[in-house]
């Protein structure tokens, strides 16, 4: 029971996710800073910027629905720490794991973005309603492709538990080269999830102040940009159990293997916001639909042609 | 009709919002993520510097002039500079015509660099945003070198300038020259080449030759429609008529047809001021000039970096001008950016009022709009019929004399 308890709250759980979370953003925003030829904020930067947050006056506009501007930035934050549970970071096996958890680790990160797309309703301005409605839009657009990419290599795997795919891709380590295309395609919707550059449209600072999430403040905020690190190291870690589940076995090595990696997906990131325009929403979801989902649905045809083989 | 106007959304960015460094309001009306209608206000920052001048002597003037804009000080203070020469009767030495020159042409590299900088932070692009700035610095180094200032250079007076440049200065430039040349060239092929640079530019904004002839923007608004209008080849000031200058048009008309030209014409400029400081001419850097103006009056125009500049001038023998009119570009550039908007996507709002680098304080002026009171607004066909209705009641019938057909060009 306690161990239980320790490992949900504190390693590998919430309190490890947070940590590392900021580390993400730091790490983030300092390589950001080096592409564009800057300095870069200090190691400490994000943990104050969330400590100030929590110090902050906390505005509810006079309009907005109380309990839900309140409620949001808390299910956005616990669902993230819930799908956290059901991801490996110690070696091959997460925490707790059953058949069928990808499927409610891909609900539970929808969570977040339908909290933020709510907090926007709910704030009832008018930038925080088209960001809103922006993040839904973008929703439609990136939520398919990242969910067939990420449910092809189960077909593989034949299982459809997380858990059970990294332990069969790192019996099977070669079988990963057939997943390359939906891990290409993964990386680029996470993008588009994270709303980061080129897919940062619903938070465009130029256009909506800072989208759906404009009246937030104080502790409200800081727990909704929690909630969004957070999400990127679920993401990154998710990525890395599915598409490089390389391990050796040793306890100490996989888990310095498990930064590696998702450190390297965070790299990848950093490298497309860095490196591209802001796309406009209607050139997000045509380029999402006419060029991520058909990928993702050839890397579908290609598993289960793959799968046909494996039977015989 | 009453259903979809249900649909709509009045967006207000502006006077105060984080896109916008200086202020004015924008209503934007929106159908979706589509701008159906855009009003525009500008007017928060009237300085009523073109009356303070009245009350001051030329010389004190010039330090107004110099201030009406931050970014393109220089051709101002040229435009007004040249205007009380060619009252008072004096020509200025050669080498402070090359200098002016030399010195437009980096205000006019730093006030792109800066430019490009912005536009594409309103596009989300900001490590382009970050490498223009970083570049811009180098420019400001050597501004601050020649002149002693980074933006407001105090380099011009009345019958030449200020301040001599040496020969280490000038060799800096042009090192300087060819370090940019190279990050230029590269900016150009991002804009050309990169996709998603190209997806938020082209196509956005657009303003057709005609409509750029309509509204009468200047400068590369225009040139980017094919209108080939530069004071420098139309109306050669300073040193110009004895520098080769190339004015750089473009045919697409839009944020993209912008970009690229601001881009061609830093290029431009680094080549005009390779050949200055090749034949930068011996001898003064200024002539004596009197306190005292002779009356008279003039219009004096210059190519600031936004296009077109017009000061005018009248002289009643004083040491005070009688009157000082100051067109900036932006002021002939705000007209078009209504019908550049209408028919847009909300994203694209930011970068095309960037696109025309609109300048807030330059253009704004007193307006006293007079509704209550009976005042209305004619049009062109409807104030002629007035008139001549007008005149009809005191016996004299114009209704036939002809009107020349308006040309523009």
């Amino acid at each position: 029971m306690l161990l239980s308890l320790f490992k949900i709250l504190v390693f590998p759980g919430l309190i490890f996710l947070a940590v590392y979370a900021l580390l993400c953003e730091y790490i983030d925003r300092k390589v950001y800073a080096r592409l564009q030829n800057r300095m870069g904020p200090p190691w400490y930067q994000p943990l104050a910027d969330f400590l100030k947050l929590l110090g902050k006056e906390t505005i509810i506009p006079a309009d907005a629905n109380r309990s839900m501007f309140q409620i949001l930035p808390v299910i956005s934050l616990s669902s993230v720490a819930a799908a956290f549970i059901y991801v490996p970071v110690l070696g091959a096996s997460a925490v707790y794991s059953f058949e069928g958890d990808l499927i409610v680790v891909l609900y539970l990160l929808t969570i977040p973005t339908m909290c933020e797309f709510l907090g926007g309703w709910y704030s009832r301005s008018v930038y925080s309603t088209i960001g809103s409605v922006r993040t839904l839009t973008q929703m439609f657009a990136y939520e398919v492709p990242l969910f067939m990419a990420l449910l092809a290599p189960a077909l593989i795997a034949k299982t459809w538990s997380v858990t059970g795919m990294t332990s069969f891709y790192s019996e099977h380590p070669l079988y990963v080269l057939f997943n390359i295309p939906a891990f290409l395609t993964a990386l680029i919707a996470v993008q588009g999830k994270l709303e980061r550059a080129p897919f940062d449209s619903p938070e465009a600072e130029t256009e909506i102040v800072s989208g759906a999430l404009v009246e937030y403040s104080g502790k409200l905020l800081a727990l909704f940009r929690m909630s969004m690190d957070c999400e990127l190291v679920v993401m990154a870690s998710l990525i890395s159990a599915i598409f490089l589940p390389f391990m050796t076995g040793i306890v100490i090595l996989d888990f310095i293997l498990y930064f590696a990696k998702t450190l390297a997906v965070l790299l990848v990131l950093t490298l497309m916001r860095a490196a591209m325009a802001r796309l406009r929403v209607d050139q997000m979801v045509n380029f999402c639909w006419r060029l991520l989902t058909p990928a993702a649905i050839v890397q579908i045809i290609l598993d289960l042609v793959i799968r046909g083989w494996l039977v015989i | 009709m009453s259903k979809k106007r249900r649909n709509r959304i009045e967006l207000p960015i502006g006077p105060q919002h984080p896109s916008l460094k200086e202020p004015a309001t924008f209503w934007i009306t929106l159908e979706g993520e589509k701008v159906v209608n855009a009003v525009i206000g500008v007017g928060y920052n009237h300085r009523g510097l073109e009356k303070a001048c009245e009350s001051r002597n030329y010389i004190q003037n010039l330090y107004l002039i110099e201030r009406v804009c931050g970014i393109c000080s220089h051709t101002h203070s040229t435009a007004f500079c040249q205007g009380i020469e060619e009252l008072a009767g004096i020509t200025i030495p050669r080498r402070a015509a090359y200098i002016r020159v030399i010195v437009a042409e980096l205000e006019r590299l730093h006030s792109h660099l800066l430019w490009l900088g912005v536009a594409a932070h309103e596009i989300g692009f900001d490590t382009m945003f970050m490498y223009t700035w970083r570049d811009r610095e180098k420019v400001l180094d050597i501004l601050a070198e020649v002149c002693g200032n980074r933006v407001n250079y105090g380099i011009n007076t009345i019958g030449g300038v200020r301040r001599d440049v040496d020969e280490e200065m000038l060799g800096n430039m042009s090192n300087v020259a060819d370090e940019l040349e190279n990050q230029i060239k590269y900016y150009l092929d991002l804009a050309l080449t990169e996709t998603t640079l190209s997806a938020r530019l082209a196509g956005v904004g657009k303003l057709s030759r005609e409509d750029a002839l309509r509204f009468g923007v200047v400068g590369p608004v225009a040139r980017s429609a094919g209108i080939a209008d530069d004071i420098r080849v139309k109306e050669p000031y300073a040193a110009y008529s004895e520098i080769p200058v190339n004015p750089v048009t473009d045919t697409n008309a839009d944020v993209l047809g912008r970009t690229v030209v601001r881009i061609k014409e830093m290029l431009e400029s680094l080549n005009i001021i390779r050949f200055c400081i090749k034949n930068l001419p011996d001898g003064d850097i200024a002539v004596k000039a009197p306190l005292r103006i002779p009356a008279g009056e003039v219009i004096s125009r210059t190519e600031a970096p936004r296009g077109e500049n017009i000061h005018y001038i009248r002289s009643n023998g004083t040491d005070m001008p009688d009157r000082v009119r100051v067109r900036a570009p932006s002021e002939a550039n705000w007209r078009g950016v209504k019908h550049m908007l209408e028919g847009g996507y909300l994203a694209d709002v930011p970068i095309t009022i960037a696109a025309i680098d609109p300048c807030y304080s330059c253009t704004d002026r007193a307006i006293v709009i007079d509704s209550g009171s009976g005042t209305e607004v004619m049009d062109w066909q409807r104030l002629r019929q007035y008139s001549i209705d007008w005149y009809k009641k005191q016996g004299i019938n114009v209704s036939d004399v002809k009107i020349p057909e308006r040309k523009y060009y």
